[in-house]
């Protein structure tokens, strides 16, 4: 994305802020035209993206920055628009190609996050940002047209992207 | 009977061997481990069947199905069994996004639990 999200939250990486996150999340997703499933599994991504960062980037440091943000996607011809969530951190950064579902078939503990992300949210990206931490891009559009494939049906498997827009606050 | 250790899952024992756990509030991250931790607790000794009654849990997250996943393994072990009631539809939905609908014994009631 070019532009700043419209709506902006920085929390701390403490698992007891993320109600907070799916509340905010839930509510503009609804406004947005969203129905009250649609709007929770909307809510689960981000859960599950925030978790991960906390379990994984920042290995259960619960004082670290996270940024949420949220963006409207005006309506198109085939969509009656949808929404735009990026999240940021400071973590350690991992190649965006790793960042695989597992396989649903062996029924085991953990794992699940990048799965139901995938699963709910139309396109997925993460990307590197510099100089340090990660970005995640998550899309759901509103109505999704029947014959549009999934993003990683009509792109590469992964993009890896460097981005030394950083905004001042940081 | 409310367990002294938790405020978030209150603890009831219907029947001899049978336990009901009724988390309060969503679970996610920051209450899985208190589930796990009572969950651990309450499989041991006796009990044969451990009824989770989600009417009061609005989300569950990963971490949650995660739990449910590692108290199934051990229910396994112990020849103890678990049974899901009162399940919502938006709780419902994270079951069929991570196709474990089928994994569990899920009925609609509590009273059906406990007499399945």
């Amino acid at each position: 994305m070019d532009q700043r999200p419209e709506i902006e939250l920085r929390l701390t990486s403490d698992p007891m802020y993320l109600c907070g996150a799916r509340e905010l999340v839930g509510c503009i997703a609804r406004r947005i035209g969203f129905d009250d499933i649609e709007c929770s599994k909307i809510a689960l991504a981000v859960d599950e993206a925030m978790s991960n960062i906390i379990r994984h980037g920042y290995d259960r440091a619960f004082d670290k920055p996270i940024w949420l943000g949220l963006s409207p996607l005006k309506p198109t011809s085939d969509s009656i628009g949808g929404i735009v969530i990026t999240i940021e951190d400071e973590a350690k950064q991992v190649d965006p190609c790793n960042m695989k579902g597992r396989d649903l078939d062996d029924i085991k503990p953990g794992g699940l996050g990048v799965h139901i992300i995938n699963e709910v949210m139309d396109e997925v990206r993460y990307e590197k940002r510099a100089p340090r931490g990660m970005r995640l891009v998550m899309i759901k559009n509103a109505m999704r047209p029947s014959e549009s494939p999934r993003l990683s049906e009509k792109a590469p498997a992964c993009k890896v992207t460097l981005n030394d827009r950083s905004p001042s606050r940081r | 009977m409310a367990n002294p250790q938790s405020t978030y899952i209150a603890i009831e024992r219907p029947e001899q061997g049978i336990v009901v756990l009724s988390p309060n509030s969503d679970i996610d991250m920051s209450r899985s481990p208190e589930l796990r931790s009572v969950l651990r607790q309450e499989m041991s000794g006796d009990t044969h069947k451990v009824v989770i009654d989600l009417d009061d849990v609005e989300y569950m997250d990963s971490s949650g199905l995660a739990t449910l996943v590692e108290a199934m393994r051990n229910a396994g072990s112990s020849n103890a069994k678990i049974v899901i009631c009162n399940m919502s539809t938006k709780v419902s939905a994270i079951f069929e996004i991570a196709r474990l609908d089928s994994f569990f014994s899920i009925v609609d009631s509590r009273d059906e639990a406990i007499s399945l």
